[in-house]
């Protein structure tokens, strides 16, 4: 909606009341509904992390509720009467804080004379980030060339189980993993032949895509898998690997220096994809066919070869992803264990405005949403579990308004290629 | 000599005259290809379906290793035909069967030899109601995915109509529950509508996330509010008062839900080729830019395509609520709103292209269950066949190259467009 898109840009002032808006609400919930019955009980942030037996100690964060939610929602107002007095620069980094402080404030609020690991909470944010983060990639390479990928949900499926299974075979969790990579590559080939050679409408061909893996994947376990359960059985999931003396730094070192490689991978992923995006011949080459593909062609660059090898990068990606899922994490390969996970991604992409770093960011807010649907039903909050549960779907979808952060001139731009060289 | 010679030229060019005209009639309304396109499809996929069948088989692959290259094939043909015969008896009776019945005239005979094509109508009818919202979301160049969850919600809310309220006459509770599911599935589609119309937020993954709400919501209703008296997550039996009548007595299941849904067929092709609405909402998915021009709103036109579409799906899982479970569990539908998307594609997103499709698939589906049980083919061979139908109908040239078939002219058929459009 191009006429969508004029109000958006033109209509500024308009949506920065309507955020400073968002902002007073949050403020009075976090000031007058929270804190209701909280007087003189104490929050407990434990930073201990305990995990295989082993202790790195951090001292415990002790507070008072009531006046730690009253310092909380004195920012959210400050920040309120600013957005509405004068308006922030960079308003979306404020709103991505504001929307951290509202976090925080929840869980002071649950923890409300009890106690929640952050720690904990944190290191099961980043791993069910990871997937989100990998799939976000994914996109990513695909769509700066300017090809939609939305089978990328299938593709992580197709490289869930194929790692399980080259993996139980050959009793190698490394060739599991290039095997899933395979799998990935070789539904991406026929996404990119579909909808680069036969000109089959990109989503139709990602539809085509995801119901493909959907089927085949769930075929070959009932039919295969179930009889020789020998081949779901690729043997303990991918080890965490410390890195050494980083890994006993309290709170940081269980988080970022005691993961699985493939969390490590990604760390890799995310500087090498913005190096490449940004500053190499070939990424540059990538965004201009992704932009503007008759100016591409028009200089010489093979318009077709570079979103072949885009979308191949992308489907390798996604195996990755769901090679994580299937033997980095879960140990064995269930039907349609990928549960959105691609789409999460897509939507984390789009929050990060196309870039590796804002990706990574949106996926850690959907990993943690992800990740607090169990921890939440510990604390028994009082809200049911399944409500909870929908809360990575309603961020996705708030997030895919653009309304926060879609607003920027550049993002505008950037839909407006894609869409151009989808039609 | 001469004359000979003449008339011998006069019947070639007669007869090449009449290949002419039935050229014409046929290959310049595109209408054999039309036909002939889609049929090679289905039937390229079910040759590829049997190669799946035959190598993922471990039997096969057995004796493809012990006993040579020959009685391996051998074995593959006889699984695959074997599956493919279980099919067939299993969506629409075995003939066998059916003949004995009607020798013998017994009444509980002739309804067990039927019952499988009877089982194959009740899957055909969600499919039809699905399908058509599919069809009709195309045709206004939305893509709307979350059939699924808009089926969960019609579901959910006819269920609700139908066991919360009793003591009415049929006359008035059945529609009133049709109703509700009908205004569920429209409020869940409405949603991306107004999300896509608003803000330009795409509809396909709005209506995924949708979906998974959908799913959650369901397993929240059921495990508590909607939960049966004994904790059981099953919602309680609807007043008979709220059945969709069955056409024939048990075991027959198909009900009036069939009939319903080619009248919605019906209903949609006069609607979105007779109305004006319709004519808009065709107008916007051919092009919205010169629809702007025309004077049509986009707006409301999306939000109101993404409503009726959903009201369909939802209306699918009301059909199946009333007319077949009568309550609601939570594995009700078995990827009927995901299926749909194949429906519409395979019937060029026109309402008897769907009944067509739809036919098809419920058919297929039937049979499935027990190809299943005979063969031991899971009923996911199913889905990968859908999948590939899908291929070979998005990319006709595929099967053009196959089949050496020559370009007929083609209607420019817009689907969508790409992000935030």
């Amino acid at each position: 909606m191009s006429q969508a898109a004029l109000v958006r840009t033109e209509g500024r002032s308009r949506r920065d009341i309507a955020i400073g808006i968002v902002f007073l609400g949050l403020a009075l919930l976090i000031v007058v509904l929270l804190p209701r019955g909280t007087v003189g009980m104490k929050s407990t942030f434990v930073l201990t992390s305990q995990r295989a037996g082993v202790t790195i100690a951090a001292p415990d964060l002790i507070f008072p509720t009531d006046i730690a939610l009253y310092v909380l929602g004195g920012i959210v107002f400050l920040a309120t009467v600013w957005q509405l007095v004068r308006g922030f620069e960079r308003v979306n980094l404020v709103v991505a804080g504001v929307v951290g402080i509202g976090i925080l404030a929840f869980l002071v609020w649950a923890s409300r004379d009890k106690s929640i690991n952050m720690t904990g909470m944190l290191v099961s944010s980043l791993v069910r980030a990871t997937p989100i983060a990998f799939a976000a990639h994914s996109g990513l390479y695909s769509e700066r060339s300017g090809v939609v990928n939305i089978g990328i949900e299938g593709m992580m499926l197709a490289g869930a189980f194929t790692s399980v299974v080259f993996a139980s075979v050959t009793d190698n969790l490394f060739i599991g993993v290039i095997a899933g990579i395979v799998a990935g590559m070789v539904l991406a080939l026929l996404h990119a032949v579909l909808s680069i050679r036969y000109m089959v409408d990109q989503i139709v061909s990602g539809a085509v895509i995801i119901i493909l893996a959907l089927g085949l994947t769930s075929f070959l376990q009932r039919s295969v898998l179930n009889i020789y359960p020998e081949l779901n059985q690729p043997g303990s999931a991918i080890a965490a690997f410390p890195i050494p003396v980083l890994w006993k730094i309290p709170v940081i070192g269980p988080i970022l220096f005691n993961q699985s490689p493939i969390i490590y991978t990604l760390f890799v992923l995310i500087v090498v994809t913005r190096i490449i995006m940004n500053n190499t011949r070939w990424g540059l080459r990538v965004r201009s066919v992704g932009e503007h593909p008759r100016a591409a062609d028009t200089l010489g660059i093979n318009v077709f070869r570079t979103r072949y090898i885009s979308v191949l990068i992308s489907g390798g990606i996604a195996g990755l992803a769901g090679a994580y899922m299937s033997i980095g994490a879960a140990g064995r390969f269930n039907e349609g264990m990928t549960a959105g996970k691609g789409f999460l991604g897509l939507a984390a992409m789009i929050f990060g405005n196309w870039n590796p770093g804002g990706a990574f960011f949106g996926s850690l807010i959907f990993g943690f949403f992800d990740s607090w649907q169990e921890k939440l039903s510990i604390l028994q909050v009082g809200i049911p579990v399944d409500l909870l549960g929908m809360a990575p779907y309603l961020a996705t979808m708030v997030v895919l308004t653009g309304w926060f952060c879609g607003a920027s001139q550049d993002a505008g731009g950037r839909r407006a290629a894609v869409r151009e060289a989808v039609t | 000599m001469n004359e000979g010679k003449e008339i011998l030229k006069d019947s070639e060019t007669q007869e090449e005259e009449k290949r002419n005209i039935l050229q014409r009639l046929f290959v310049r309304r595109g209408c054999l290809q039309a036909v002939l396109l889609p049929f090679l499809a289905v039937l390229t996929a079910f040759v590829i379906g049997a190669v799946i069948i035959a190598v993922s088989s471990p039997e096969v692959l057995t004796t493809l290793r012990t006993e040579g290259l020959l009685n391996g094939l051998g074995a593959a043909l006889n699984l695959v035909l074997e599956s493919y015969v279980a099919l067939f008896e299993g969506s629409f009776g075995s003939p066998a069967r059916i003949l004995r019945a009607m020798g013998s005239g017994e009444k509980r005979a002739l309804l067990d030899a039927f019952r499988p094509l009877s089982e194959s109508l009740v899957i055909t009818t969600p499919y039809i109601f699905a399908g058509l919202g599919l069809a009709l979301g195309f045709r206004g160049g939305l893509f709307n995915i979350g059939a699924e969850g808009q089926l969960f919600v019609g579901g959910l809310a006819s269920v609700y109509v139908g066991y919360s309220i009793t003591g009415l006459p049929w006359y008035l509770h059945l529609p009133l529950a049709m109703l509700a599911g009908i205004l569920g599935g429209a409020l869940w589609g409405a949603i991306p509508g107004f999300l896509k119309a608003r803000t330009g937020a795409h509809e396909v993954i709005n209506t995924i996330m949708m979906n998974y709400i959908a799913f959650r919501l369901t397993d929240h209703l059921l495990s508590g509010p909607m939960a049966r008296p004994d904790g059981l997550p099953i919602t309680p039996e609807i007043a008979t008062s709220a059945y969709l009548p069955a056409l024939f007595s048990r075991p027959m299941r198909v009900h009036v839900g069939f009939f319903l849904a080619l009248g919605a067929a019906a209903l949609v092709y006069w609607f979105l080729w007779k109305t004006t609405l319709g004519l808009e909402i065709r107008m916007v998915g051919a092009n919205p830019h010169a629809s702007r021009y025309a004077g049509i709103r986009i707006a409301p036109t999306i939000v109101i395509t993404m409503a009726l579409s959903a009201a369909l799906a939802g209306l699918a899982g009301t059909s199946q609520i009333l007319g077949v479970d009568h309550r609601m569990v939570r594995a009700f539908s078995t990827g009927y709103g995901f299926d749909a998307i194949a429906l519409a594609l395979l019937g060029n997103s026109h309402p008897v292209g769907v009944v067509l499709a739809s036919l098809l698939f419920g058919f297929l589906r039937g049979g499935a269950a027990r190809m299943q049980s005979i063969a031991g083919v899971p009923v996911e061979i199913i889905r990968i066949i859908q999948a590939l139908v899908l291929i070979f109908v998005a990319a006709p040239e595929i099967i053009r190259g196959i089949y050496r078939l020559k370009v007929a002219r083609e209607e420019e058929r817009v689907l969508m467009r790409g992000w935030g459009s």
